[in-house]
């Protein structure tokens, strides 16, 4: 799958250097309140699932030198997209 | 400050430690019983902290974040006046 590259003004948890990278699904999480909700005094409500997102270094710093790295990120669900 | 994960720096990574003062640990204790007590989260603590113009979050130590954050959500929801705690504080 591929990581939104969408602007969103306002708090959310998806790193700037994630948008628009493709990485696959590791582990399926638990849902959790809405942190972009939340973070201006509401309940968070609905839920939204989170995931633990792969990435191969690489395709995250294509400048740096080889590495067969991996960077884990949690990722909500609204975040995701088909990698295509 | 917002997204400041993942920026490009030739700079050393400071990776001292140092003892707590009095006022960190003060701080900590504070934002954990604001949440306790349903009076402010952590996500509005990080939206807090985002909100900092961005010379003053990159001079801020961790907690100094914390209280910026803190008197901003507290403000916000009227709980403090603005400059309440400076005036409070003894010259």
């Amino acid at each position: 799958m591929r990581i939104a590259d969408r602007r969103h003004d306002g708090h959310h948890r998806t790193p700037g250097y994630l948008k628009g990278r493709h990485g696959t699904i590791a582990r399926v999480h638990e849902t959790f309140t809405n942190p972009e909700t939340r973070a201006y005094g509401d309940d968070g409500q609905p839920r939204v699932r989170l995931y633990l997102v792969e990435f191969d270094q690489r395709e995250l710093w294509p400048d740096r030198p080889e590495s067969s790295d991996h960077l884990y990120a949690d990722v909500f669900e609204h975040w995701l997209e088909p990698a295509s | 400050m917002h997204d400041r994960g993942g920026w490009p720096t030739d700079a050393r990574i400071d990776r001292t430690e140092h003892d707590l003062a009095d006022w960190e640990i003060l701080m900590d204790a504070i934002v954990g019983t604001l949440g306790q007590r349903s009076v402010m989260n952590v996500d509005e603590l990080r939206r807090g902290i985002e909100s900092m113009p961005p010379a003053e979050y990159e001079a801020a130590s961790y907690y100094g974040r914390w209280l910026f954050a803190v008197e901003t959500v507290l403000a916000e929801k009227s709980i403090l006046a603005p400059g309440e705690l400076d005036a409070r504080v003894e010259p």
